[in-house]
């Protein structure tokens, strides 16, 4: 599973989270952009669990701001 | 000499106070309508555990989590007053150095007595239980995995320490056990739960939580500070309801909800367990407790072993409430009374407000909860029940619930 397998998989799982529709870059904020509060973080961050079979603890989410690191983290987690 | 404001902004200096914008402008948009701060209520007098005059009116009080209303217990009060006489103010010392008197090591046999443990040992605060508890027993490449609708103390121990910090939703098995799976080999696991969420009231399903746990290698920590003294055969919490006490590898309690003072302890049958007492630093870096403190938790604790009438009592009330509350039209957070808790939702945080103030008005203390420190961004006006409430005042409660519900356009 390559990097862009993990991007396009993130991006199906985020639809749902991503109300407003936000376009979504590498860059994009999950607090900012996205305006996820802590509810939906548990929520989004529980999926993206169990899709890739997982732990993405809160001591790791906290370095993780925006989509690319979070593409970045779950390929690292993933064993690839 | 005065500051200059003007003179610190050319200077550079950022106010660091700048963070607190958002929560002081919301304060102020609160307190706009002329009301009542509910977090700024004085208790002028109190007359019982279940009244005391608030802001200069008799008010009955169903938000001070005195579950057993032990506060103004005779034995209790003498124990507190000898101790005063006998032992002084304050011990001025850590439990590891000069302050540790007779009655430390008497309340923790207490504690011993109670839970049929082998070990107990007493903090300061229930805050600082779970503080030094999490905090130490798990360490750098330990996994400690929790509810997501844990107490602020139960995180603060998972910030403090150096664990990795993996949360599940709230009381939910499944989620919890597939976390657990997929922890690395040979990393130390820590589970912690809580016997009653006090936001909602609920309980958790500890039975098969537990079972999940311990199949998988963790060891278990639960937080009993709302079931102590009430629930369960002996007092002993949800887990020794549940018939998993014996499971449960360490137990978090308070002495300021049930036992009536101010305090925390941890019970276990750890053998190892005595050494926390030198390598826990929110015990060892803090001013143990006064004796008066302990002297009063030790008798409350001995007399809440043989208070089997006094938790039917609790239980009746909880019932009626509930059932009351429900028939009334209000909203609540569970469907059934699972503990003394019960959490009437509110609409949203303004009619959350004015419905507090109005039940103030009437005569009724009860806690405005609001988030962050609610699930799923409720507002909840929390009661909690005492032993000490009698049949007629939870009518006369439900009385109070009624009028200042229809006030506010809630039910």
């Amino acid at each position: 599973m390559d990097r862009a397998d993990v991007d396009a998989r993130i991006r199906s799982l985020i639809e749902p989270f991503n109300k407003k529709g936000v376009e979504i870059a590498d860059a994009s904020t999950f607090a900012g952009d996205l305006e996820f509060d802590s509810l939906t973080v548990m929520d989004f961050v529980a999926a993206i669990e169990d899709e890739f079979d997982i732990i993405i603890s809160m001591n790791q989410q906290a370095e993780i701001e925006n989509f690319g690191q979070l593409v970045d983290a779950v390929v690292k987690l993933s064993g690839n | 000499m005065a500051t200059d404001p003007v003179t610190a902004a050319a200077a550079g200096e950022t106010d660091l106070f700048s963070k607190f914008d958002d929560v002081i402008a919301l304060r102020q948009s609160l307190l706009a309508g002329g009301g009542e701060d509910p977090f700024s209520l004085v208790m002028e007098k109190v007359l019982s555990p279940t009244r005391a005059i608030c802001n200069g009116r008799d008010t009955i009080l169903l938000g001070t989590y005195n579950y057993m209303g032990m506060t103004f217990d005779p034995d209790v009060i003498q124990a507190g007053k000898d101790a005063l006489d006998n032992f002084g103010s304050g011990t001025t010392g850590s439990r590891v150095l000069n302050g540790t008197y007779r009655g430390h090591r008497d309340v923790e046999d207490a504690l011993k007595e109670f839970y049929g443990m082998d070990h107990a040992m007493v903090f300061s605060t229930g805050y600082q239980a779970n503080l030094g508890i999490i905090s130490t027993v798990a360490g750098k490449g330990d996994y400690i995995v929790l509810d997501i609708d844990s107490h602020a103390s139960i995180w603060d121990g998972c910030a403090l320490g150096n664990a990795e910090v993996v949360p599940f939703k709230h009381n939910d098995i499944e989620a919890m056990e597939k976390r657990l799976k997929r922890i690395p080999e040979g990393a130390g696991k820590l589970v912690v739960l809580e016997g009653v969420y006090s936001m909602l009231g609920d309980i958790a399903p500890l039975k098969e939580m537990i079972a999940v746990a311990k199949a998988n290698g963790a060891m278990v920590l639960v937080d009993e500070a709302h079931s102590m003294g009430f629930i369960g055969e002996h007092g002993r919490g949800v887990a020794e309801a549940q018939g998993v006490l014996d499971q449960v590898d360490f137990v978090i309690g308070t002495f300021s909800k049930s036992v009536g003072t101010v305090g925390g302890f941890c019970v276990s049958n750890h053998p190892k367990f005595e050494i926390l007492r030198l390598v826990c630093r929110p015990y060892v870096f803090t001013a143990s407790l006064p004796p008066s403190v302990v002297a009063t938790a030790a008798t409350s604790v001995r007399k809440l072993m043989h208070a089997g009438n006094k938790r039917a009592h609790l239980w009746e009330n909880s019932k009626t409430l509930h059932a009351g509350l429900t028939q009334l039209g209000f909203r609540l957070g569970t469907e059934e009374p699972q503990s003394a808790i019960i959490a009437v939702v509110m609409p949203d945080l303004e009619q959350g407000a004015a419905m507090w103030e109005a039940l103030l008005h009437e005569g009724l203390y009860v806690n405005l909860a609001r988030p962050p420190a609610t699930p799923a961004g409720m507002t909840l006006l929390r009661c909690s029940l005492c032993a000490e409430h009698s049949a007629e005042q939870v009518q006369t409660i439900l009385g109070m619930f009624e009028r200042a519900g229809k006030a506010v356009g809630i039910i």
